[in-house]
């Protein structure tokens, strides 16, 4: 689950490292109360919205004064950026800036280890970085046992600063964000940039926090950060289906039981001259009622133009997505031509279910998906 | 032979008295694994089905009844705790199928097991299936045959849908391994092709990849150097776009990292046969045994 940035910088402020002052908007309104509030100087209007290039498409704004910032906001609480909404953005004191760097920690899949991340190169994307001076980013996995030590921190900190007062400052904040990475149950948390000041002070001035969704159960307190207003609304109806669906730009809707085969009968669409609509896994559950709401949601798609379901029976029976099927299409009649893989774990009794429902079903998978495609031609 | 687990495996369910483990464990019993324990804490004592003999613990079970491999199908707030407690009963295998344990909590289980030596396979797997010798974790049985290829996989029902395949076509398998779609994991590629190599029961091995991370370009690596048998691979995800999580919390591609295009063309720089659908791996096998 992705946090806003008002919401990262709130979790770290918490954590009792340094974030300069700002708060959320919803009105130009509360924009122009909240410049005032911050002394009617130069303030950042930033869009708050879960895609990255907010900058580039011009969800980021310098006002001169409270007027100003609240012209910005209307504007930009009304753009779409990368198909998502804004609905909020954060004013804030614009830095008087001298220096940028940037602090990260993830998990390593290879070391298997938390990873800080620290690069001088501050301020822009890290992934740019990495493509094209890798030598300036600086790495150090850390023995979750131990925690990030004292001497580590300062290790990485002097990579960023040479002034000592600096430094310190740094590693106390790489500290406070490795422990704030644990706390809340992260998988990315970064600072970027974090700042020095004219005066000398190191500070926060933007964050990022992705939360692994299988800690969401233990941190109701993160949960309740989720914002969905600004997801997309079909992915907001799957995940409260207990489903996993992500948009594409196709026209074959797809569902499919399992992640793996689910991502291999997209690319058999395309492998026989189709494009998928999305990606879509009911689960490894034997629940007809999941396949009801997946059919819902992928008929909500006004570009689908026919529907390929690619079932393999594992632990979920065929008999039970049969049921779903013909729940679904009686209770929301289809206008889309249905194809329809079953085979495995209680195969005949499912092929048997969708025959009296006036249905048939194909046992092979290659079968199926060029079907699905030729229907696609045919719409 | 075979790899990992054969009729030498004795058994231990975590979680059997739940609702998916006492399902499975049924159908383990019926492929023929030696079920020797189960283990749910608070009821010690009973006997599963009237046949299986329930303990509180794991190290109650392991002195009982000389379990040395631990299956675990318990709920994912409690999963990294079963795993520290077979580890610590001494098993040395340890399949865990449940999906949905925080990355964080498997930073901290997986040095745990390494110090001790034991071998975990998952988390969020279909376990792993040696046909006609023993069986752990939730693979259907009778989708496989005995023969002689190796499946190392980290998908379910992809899996399922290529074993399918074989053993319509007349290829068997040694053992089938699901090793997991999240992105830590205990068992990794190299560890199974590894074993595929050495076992002497195992003429050519099957493996299935997806999107995200470096797993797959390093068993590439493996392979060019290590591997003397064919192996054929499968990379899912080619339509998949950056940034998405697929399922998997392991399949994402994070910027420009980790993508089918990349992992297929380690493949092929490794003289592994790429299918480019799953249709193909016997007709790629057949012409490489």
């Amino acid at each position: 689950m992705n946090l806003h940035e008002y919401q990262a910088r709130d979790i770290l402020r918490r954590q009792g490292i340094p974030v300069p002052p700002g708060e959320v908007a919803t009105t130009a309104a509360e924009a122009r109360a909240i410049a005032l509030r911050l002394g009617g100087g130069r303030v950042v209007v930033k869009a708050q919205v879960h895609a990255g290039g907010r900058g580039k498409a011009g969800g980021v704004k310098l006002a001169a004064n409270a007027d100003e910032a609240a012209a910005h906001a209307a504007k930009i609480l009304g753009m779409t950026i990368k198909g998502l909404p804004v609905r909020k953005v954060l004013v804030a004191p614009a830095a008087d800036i001298a220096s940028e760097s940037y602090v990260g920690i993830i998990v390593d899949r290879t070391s298997q280890r938390p990873v800080l991340m620290v690069s001088a190169a501050g301020g822009i994307d890290i992934e740019e970085v990495a493509a094209k001076t890798p030598e300036k980013i600086h790495r150090l996995a850390v023995d979750p046992r131990y925690g990030l030590l004292a001497h580590q921190a300062l290790g990485l900190a002097l990579k960023l600063y040479r002034d000592m007062a600096q430094a310190r400052a740094a590693a106390d904040i790489m500290q406070r964000l490795y422990a704030a990475f644990y706390a809340v149950g992260a998988s990315l948390a970064e600072i970027n940039p974090l700042v020095t000041t004219r005066d000398g002070a190191v500070a926060a001035l933007d964050a990022k926090i992705v939360i692994d969704d299988n800690e969401l159960d233990r941190h109701p307190e993160i949960a309740a950060l989720r914002d969905t207003s600004a997801e997309a609304p079909s992915e907001v109806t799957a995940r409260e289906a207990g489903l996993t669906f992500i948009k594409l730009d196709g026209n074959v809707g797809c569902c499919v039981n399992g992640a793996g085969l689910a991502m291999a009968t997209m690319d058999l669409v395309k492998y026989y001259g189709g494009e998928p609509a999305n990606f879509l896994d009911i689960g490894g559950s034997s629940n007809p009622q999941k396949v009801v709401s997946a059919l819902q949601i992928i008929t909500a798609d006004a570009s689908v133009r026919a529907i390929l379901f690619n079932i393999f029976g594992g632990i979920t029976r065929c008999d039970d997505v049969a049921n779903g099927i013909v729940q679904a299409t009686r209770s929301l009649p289809l206008k889309l031509p249905l194809v329809i893989r079953l085979t495995g774990t209680n195969e005949e009794l499912g092929v048997q279910i969708l025959k009296q429902a006036g249905f048939s079903a194909l046992t092979d998978m290659d079968e199926a998906v060029k079907q699905a495609v030729a229907q696609v031609k045919a719409a | 032979m075979s790899i990992f687990i054969d009729q030498r495996t004795r058994l231990v369910v975590q979680g059997i008295t739940g609702r998916d483990g006492s399902f499975h464990t049924r159908q383990m019993i019926g492929y023929g694994t030696k079920v020797v324990a189960g283990m749910t804490p608070g009821k010690g004592g009973q006997l599963f089905d009237g046949v299986v003999p329930v303990f509180d613990t794991v190290g109650d079970a392991v002195r009982e009844t000389q379990a040395n491999t631990a299956v675990i199908y318990v709920p994912a707030a409690v999963a990294a705790s079963a795993i520290f407690e077979a580890a610590d009963a001494g098993i040395l295998l340890i399949v865990c199928i449940t999906e949905g344990i925080p990355v964080l909590d498997m930073t901290r289980v997986l040095p745990y097991l390494h110090e001790r030596g034991a071998r975990l396979i998952g988390p969020n797997c279909p376990g792993l299936i040696s046909p006609d010798k023993s069986k752990v974790g939730i693979i259907p049985g009778n989708i496989c045959r005995p023969g002689r290829v190796g499946v190392v996989s980290r998908s379910g029902t992809l899996t399922y849908e290529i074993v399918h395949q074989l053993s319509t076509q007349g290829l068997g398998q040694s053992t089938c391994v699901g090793i997991g779609g999240d992105p830590l994991i205990g068992t990794n590629f190299i560890h199974c092709l590894s074993a595929f190599q050495a076992d002497g029961e195992t003429d050519a091995v099957v493996m299935i990849g997806e999107i995200g991370g470096t797993d797959e370009q390093q068993a590439a690596d493996f392979v060019q150097q290590a591997m003397t048998k064919p192996v054929v691979g499968f990379i899912a995800g080619q339509t998949a776009p950056p940034g998405r999580r697929m399922g998997h919390a392991g399949a994402i591609i994070s910027g420009s990292s980790g993508t089918a295009a990349e992992k297929m063309a380690a493949f092929a720089r490794a003289g592994i046969a790429v299918m480019k659908r799953p249709a193909d791996v016997v007709p790629l096998l057949k012409e490489r045994l």
